[in-house]
């Protein structure tokens, strides 16, 4: 993982703040998460205190800093999917898992995330398992779909 | 170029270039501020400063706005007070009303504008937030549910003291001011200057009380308590008691010490005096070597904090002399110790100081001997006014008193070094005159004084250069940063975290304004002119306490319990 | 390839006149599958294609194709707009007119093909056919142009998507594509550009409506060394995807556009700001860029006009604030993307000071079709203040749903009848809420409004930046507002204490409205109203003094749904009551005793165990217990369960 931020960190021209969100974009997309070891690294090589850094990246909703679940849920809240009865869907997933939105179960198999808007406007509710779609998804749709994934997942 | 505007149907002049805000103050017109901060730039948080300007749909932010010349404003017209007080009463919708008990209190920005715009009721209520109260630092205080976020924290910290350890973290209603990872205080850079405090608007930051301790040692007899104080605190408390100040309220200051139970008083300002000497000596020898290490000044705890995380490369260059508190508190707990025949640890030995990070110093690991903490206590000017109200004593009907020996006096330069740029200047002098017995150029000294965040001087000792700079708030540092790495040289370096030195230290009163400062700064410089005592060296009490006392006890006369060591702090920079 | 590129560049865009010589047209008529010999299959891969199953469709298609008409070709398309076709194919037989096919799932693929290669159409998926290019009509097949979705649009920025390849920089240039751009750069100076733009009376897409031209010339004129052009493709309203089927459908007309408006300011460097989590239009639009690198369009010395330009793209990392051109500048800077005070304004200090024009994707997708066709052509179109097209992203409870082009003028309520073709099920209409989360609602009369900048800025109704959302009877709307503020609130920057505060306030005297009583006693009664008192206040003072726009906007859905909805909040408040039946809180459920047979099936998936009964006996629901959430009555067989 050191290699890996350092490779990343090569990339980049040092000292450039303007450079520094693509930096952890790329981070990110790679590890998973923000660690606080590639944090202070990102710091240390754009010469900016660890505390901005982390300020910033907790402004924006993309960064997480602890790693996500192996099942990655995605739900659209956008107005036409709220019409189309999202906020049941999202009471499943939350009864599921017992989770809140951004959070990873201990067991790191679920983690679920709420986004503005994904685009299947027509054919909401539509949720997203690790970048593959399912739209018109109804709530007592979520356990079966969910738990079947689980047990692929915990049986592989 | 100056032109009219029509405010509140009244004619006023403004001046083209300059805010809404600044033409309404200078015409006398008061607007209500939040986040707006003397010399910066506005950033537009708190709208607050809204006023009305014809034939815009909005309101406008007076901080921000530049004037022109067609400008129709109204500054208090129903829709203005409106917006600000509703503004105040959503940042009061969730506040903890514990106003009684609050820090703040008194000197709150927030509780004088809900009382400027009249509220009087709880209109809009909010679910309460219990966010966690960061007590982990030694000198500083973090609690977030009174912050309302105006910024002015992680501006002072990031502009002036470019310590860059506190920001924001989050966003929207989830947003709150905090360091690196979202830890608490004692696990970063913060270097502890406080100037965050005196940012503060309301109590969502303050210092760590010890006045409770120092009750409890005061009520118990069989420990004796002894008490510094620095040069600045009794013109900070006469302020904060609302008395003139004048050169006799030391004098008066040591009689409340006593009635308040301090058995022994003494001045911070000796351990200055020792320091200066010391620097002085050491500069002299690093002159003679033609040594071209240069000499940093330790005496500001926050800077010395702020080298061992930002620029360990230095410590070695650090003079290991400690600062004048620690001087002064480990000669109470060897000399005054020996001298009244009492065991260290049945002495409570309390410091008052308008410097916040002394908290923190007190607290560091080489400030220690045998176990025993050189100094107990740290008190800011603040507490230590609470403490005389506490003791109901009564200032207008105090007898003078002076300080207790080896340790009751100092020279005139130990108050100097309270001013940015007094500590070096008081070192070359002394240097100077243990060479040659005279000082020198005063003009040239006083090129010190004044002059930006970066102040050089070159002074000739016997045809060699020797050049001292004074870094005046942490700023200053890139500018010498640059000198050195293009070849420049320096023997003696003094850096001041504070803006202007220790005259503007976190521990200070709230109400201590620009003008009480420049007033104080003014006397500290007449009295350098015309007291006698104007040098450590010139002092007969220094000399007493050198030859008479340290220099008799064998455990101390080798003056290594005047050094302490640093080195690289690992925080979360 | 090679040899492509060379006939692409100096046949076609570095001929200096407007018509080309006829063996040029005959060339780019086989580019653009014109003049072809073997059928062509075109699937339409947007993102709404994908998310209905394109891309299994496309692989079905591949494998018929293989196995029995191996000739075939078939081309991933951008999408032309109607949601409700996806995955929406389209078949072209060599010289006869293309006919297209909605909702072929992989499972319809062979079925269809089959009967289209054996002239044996179904026309339960048909739309239509596409006439108009002297192709041979196919007889007793509507024309697209005939359907009310296609009827009443004019489509002029959109009239690449859907067409053709969106990956291939050769299909676009034989469409006419970045011509204008060459001539531009090679004969027009910044400020006639500048000019030709200004005349037109092109307006900022983004809602705000500012005249392009002037925008333009004010960085142009500012006399620093370096400007810089950002394309603000961060659109995160909720329900709105204009922006991003244009990228994905027609990226080089975007490229085309953001570099004559680089050209126009004197920017060698220009950004497109990206909306996060579009990682097919994020990839086709980072091809399209290397295309026309490739193509020389950009780098250094462009075809030889001594312009440089280069096209960076910026992942948004994730908060709806940064949308606002301060804040999007804040977060391009590295920094936390709160907005910043205006002025200065970006275009005399923006990007690392430097003057910075920030303009939409629509805006900027207007300027090559401006170049080309001319400002008068521009003019002639919409109406006279708001001149040329609006794209409207229309979704909710409509019929029809999808990306449509209007010409200025059309009134809300044409589009909402006519294209998206009414309501859903035959369910009555409430409202259109147009500009995303912060519009206002827009009902009765008001629905013929034009959609015309100063039109309906008179009337304070905010264009936006395209969201057209629909809502019908079955939706509440005080939960509506509800959700929308709560949106607000967790999109707020928290800089400024009206916009961080009053969304919060706001918020939790909504939730207030809608939660169930723990009891009715007098205490909770005299706060809900003393809350609702001061809804207004708030809404009126967040909008005259927040610091951004959104802030400012913040309370429109409230403020227009409390006009236009008085009553419904007034049940809500007073009476209790949600007349859509949506608020869980305000809903009681009892079983009726005559209906219920006992059969445990509610009770058993009581979520807070509130239903009693003994087996095939009545039951019965324990209110204080009972959550309102429904469960009970969507599982009763026996309609026995009654919500009040």
């Amino acid at each position: 993982m050191n290699t890996e931020i350092d490779s990343i960190l090569k990339k980049y021209k040092p000292g450039r703040r303007d450079e520094l969100i693509p930096l952890m974009q790329e981070i990110q997309d790679v590890n998973g998460h923000l660690s606080e070891e590639a944090i202070v690294k990102i710091g240390n090589y754009i010469g900016l205190s660890t505390t901005k850094i982390y300020g910033l990246a907790t402004f924006y909703d993309q960064f997480r800093f602890i790693p996500a679940g192996k099942i990655r849920v995605t739900v659209c809240n956008g107005t036409s999917c709220f019409l189309n009865g999202s906020k049941a869907v999202i009471n499943a997933i939350r009864e599921l898992t017992g989770l809140q939105p951004g959070q990873t179960a201990r067991d790191g198999i679920f983690s679920y995330e709420i986004v503005t808007c994904m685009g299947g406007c027509n054919n909401g509710p539509v949720i997203s398992i690790n970048d593959e779609y399912y739209p018109y998804v109804k709530p007592e749709q979520i356990p079966e779909l969910l738990n079947k994934l689980k047990f692929i997942i915990e049986n592989d | 170029m100056l032109f009219t505007i029509q405010v509140n149907n009244k004619k006023i002049k403004a001046e083209k270039g300059e805010t809404i805000l600044s033409a309404l103050n200078r015409n006398g017109i008061k607007i209500p501020t939040l986040c707006r901060m003397k010399d910066f730039s506005p950033t537009g948080a708190c709208r607050m400063c809204v006023v009305e300007v014809e034939g815009r749909d909005r309101l406008v932010t007076a901080c921000s706005q530049p004037v022109e010349e067609w400008m129709k404003i109204k500054t208090h017209s129903p829709r203005v007070i409106t917006a600000r007080k509703t503004i105040v009463e959503l940042l009061l919708s969730n506040h903890p009303d514990d106003c009684l008990y609050c820090d703040k209190k008194l000197n709150c920005e927030l509780q004088r504008l809900a009382e400027e715009l009249n509220i009087r009721e709880r209109r809009i209520k909010a679910r309460k937030i219990k966010p966690r109260l960061d007590q982990s630092s030694p000198a500083i205080v973090r609690e977030l549910s009174k912050c309302i976020l105006c910024g002015r924290c992680v501006r002072v910290c990031e502009e002036v003291v470019t310590a860059n350890s506190l920001d924001f973290i989050r966003k929207g209603s989830l947003t709150h001011v905090g360091p690196a990872m979202d830890r608490d205080f004692n696990f970063s850079s913060c270097i502890h200057c406080g100037q965050c405090v005196m940012m503060c608007p309301t109590g969502a930051l303050h210092e760590k009380h010890n006045i409770a301790e120092v009750q409890d040692f005061l009520n118990n007899t069989e420990i004796v308590k002894v008490i510094q104080y620095s040069p600045l605190v009794a013109s900070g408390i006469a302020e904060e008691l609302g008395i003139r100040f004048n050169r006799d309220f030391d004098r008066i200051l040591n009689s409340m010490l006593r009635r308040i139970g301090f058995d022994k008083v003494f001045l911070t300002g000796t351990g200055t005096d020792i320091c200066i000497y010391e620097l002085a000596e050491q500069l002299g020898r690093n002159i003679e070597k033609g040594d071209v290490k240069p000499l940093y000044i330790s005496a500001c705890p926050a800077w010395v904090k702020f080298a061992e995380q930002f620029i360990p490369g230095i410590l070695t260059n650090l003079s290991t002399i400690k600062s004048p508190q620690q001087i002064t508190g480990v000669l109470i707990k060897t000399l005054i110790a020996d001298q009244a025949g009492i065991k260290p640890e049945k002495i409570f030995s309390v410091s008052a100081t308008p410097c916040m990070a002394m908290k923190f110093e007190a607290r560091r690991d080489g400030m220690m001997r045998k176990g025993i903490s050189d100094v107990d206590s740290v008190m800011t000017v603040r507490e230590l006014a609470r403490l005389i109200r506490l003791y109901g004593i009564d200032v207008s009907n105090i007898e003078p008193e002076p300080a207790d020996e080896p340790m009751a006096g100092r020279s005139s330069a130990a108050s100097l070094a309270e001013v940015s740029g007094g500590m070096a200047e008081a070192v070359i002098r002394t240097t100077h005159f243990l060479k040659y017995g005279i000082e020198p150029d005063k003009q040239l000294m006083k090129r010190l004084r004044t002059g930006g965040s970066f102040r050089e001087i070159t002074v000739m000792f016997e045809g060699k250069e020797v050049s001292v700079a004074v870094i005046d708030s942490l700023t200053g540092l890139a500018k010498l940063k640059a000198l050195v790495d293009a070849g420049k040289h320096y023997d003696l370096i003094e850096v001041m975290t504070c803006p202007g030195g220790c005259i503007n230290g976190a521990g200070l009163p709230f109400s201590f304004s620009g003008s009480d400062r420049k007033n104080r700064v003014k006397m500290i410089y007449q009295a350098d002119e015309v007291d006698a005592v104007n040098l450590p060296c010139k002092s007969p009490l220094l000399n007493n306490l050198y030859n008479k006392f340290i220099n008799e006890n064998k455990e101390i006369a080798d003056k290594k319990i005047f050094h302490t060591h640093f080195e690289k702090r690992n925080v979360l920079l | 390839m090679e040899d492509l590129k060379k006939f692409l560049i100096n046949e076609v865009l570095l001929f200096e006149s407007d018509t080309l010589p006829a063996d040029t047209e005959k060339r780019l008529q086989e580019i653009r599958r014109e003049r072809t010999s073997k059928p062509v299959i075109f699937i339409s891969s947007g993102t709404a294609g994908l998310i209905a199953g394109a891309g299994k469709t496309f692989q079905a298609a591949q494998a018929f194709i293989g196995d029995n008409e191996p000739g075939a070709e078939i081309v991933k398309v951008g999408c032309s707009g109607p949601a409700n076709f996806e995955p929406f194919v389209c078949i072209q037989l060599p010289g006869k007119n293309k006919l297209f096919f909605r909702n072929i799932t992989e499972d319809k693929v062979d079925t269809l093909l089959n009967g289209v290669f054996h002239n044996d159409i179904n026309k339960d998926d048909l739309v239509g056919q596409q006439g108009g290019r002297g192709f041979e009509l196919w007889p007793g097949i509507q024309f697209m142009d005939e359907i009310s979705f296609f009827a009443r649009q004019r489509r002029v920025v959109l009239n690449n998507c859907g067409c053709y390849d969106p990956e291939s920089v050769e299909e676009y240039i034989a469409r006419g594509g970045y011509k204008s751009y060459v001539k531009t750069i090679r004969h027009y100076t910044y400020e006639e550009v500048c000019n030709i733009i200004e005349q037109s009376g092109l307006r900022g897409r983004s809602g705000g409506g500012y005249p392009t031209g002037l925008k333009w010339k004010q960085a142009l004129n500012t006399g620093s060394s370096s400007r810089f052009l950002i394309c603000n493709a961060k659109e995160s309203d909720p329900g709105a995807f204009t922006d991003r089927l244009m990228l994905e459908s027609d990226p080089h007309r975007l490229i085309e556009g953001i570099a004559i408006a680089a050209y126009a300011i004197g920017a060698s460097t220009a950004i497109i700001f990206f909306r996060r989590g579009s990682e097919h239009a994020y990839k086709r639009l980072k091809r399209a860029i290397e295309s026309a690198r490739d193509y020389g369009l950009i780098g250094h010395n462009i075809m030889s006009s001594g312009f440089n330009l280069d096209i960076i793209i910026r992942k948004e990392p994730g908060a709806f604030v940064c949308g606002e051109e301060t804040a999007l500048v804040s977060t391009l800077e590295g920094r936390r993307g709160m907005p910043q005070l205006k002025p200065p304004y970006p275009t005399t200090s923006g990007l690392y000071g430097k003057p910075t024009v920030i303009n939409n994707v629509e805006t900027l997708m207007n300027v090559p079709l401006i170049m080309q066709n001319g400002p008068e052509w521009f003019n002639s179109l919409g109406t006279e203040k708001s001149p040329g097209t609006k794209v409207f992203a229309v979704a909710g409870k409509g019929r029809m749903s999808g990306v449509v082009e209007v010409e200025m003028g059309t009134t809300v309520r044409e589009i909402l009848d006519d294209i998206a073709d009414g309501i859903k099920e035959g369910k009555e209409l409430k409202a259109v809420q147009l500009g995303g989360a912060s519009g206002s609602f827009i009902t009765g009369d008001s629905l013929d409004i034009p959609v015309d900048y100063d039109a309906m800025k008179e009337k304070g109704i905010g264009m936006g930046a395209g969201g057209f959302i629909i809502i019908d009877e079955t939706t509440c709307m005080v939960d509506l507002v509800r959700h929308l503020m709560e949106f607000m609130h967790t999109e707020s920057c928290g800089k400024c204490i009206p916009c961080r505060e009053g969304t919060g306030r706001m918020l939790e005297i909504l939730e207030s409205v809608i939660r169930k009583p723990v009891s009715e006693d007098s205490g909770t009664t005299l706060e809900r109203f003393k809350g609702v008192m001061q809804l207004e206040t708030i809404a009126s003072v967040m909008r005259d003094t927040s610091l951004c726009g959104l802030g400012q906007t913040a309370p429109n859905p409230f403020l227009s749904a409390l006009k236009n909805f008085r009553d419904e909040f007034e049940e809500h408040i007073f009476d209790r009551k949600c007349r859509a039946n949506i608020c869980r809180g305000l809903r009681t459920f009892t079983i009726d005793v005559d209906k219920c047979t006992g059969c445990t099936a509610c009770a058993s998936k009581c979520p807070v165990n509130a239903i009693y009964g003994t087996r095939l006996q009545p039951f019965f629901i324990v209110e204080d217990k009972c959550i309102g959430c429904g469960i009970c009555y969507d599982i009763c067989k026996f309609s026995a369960i009654k919500v009040k």
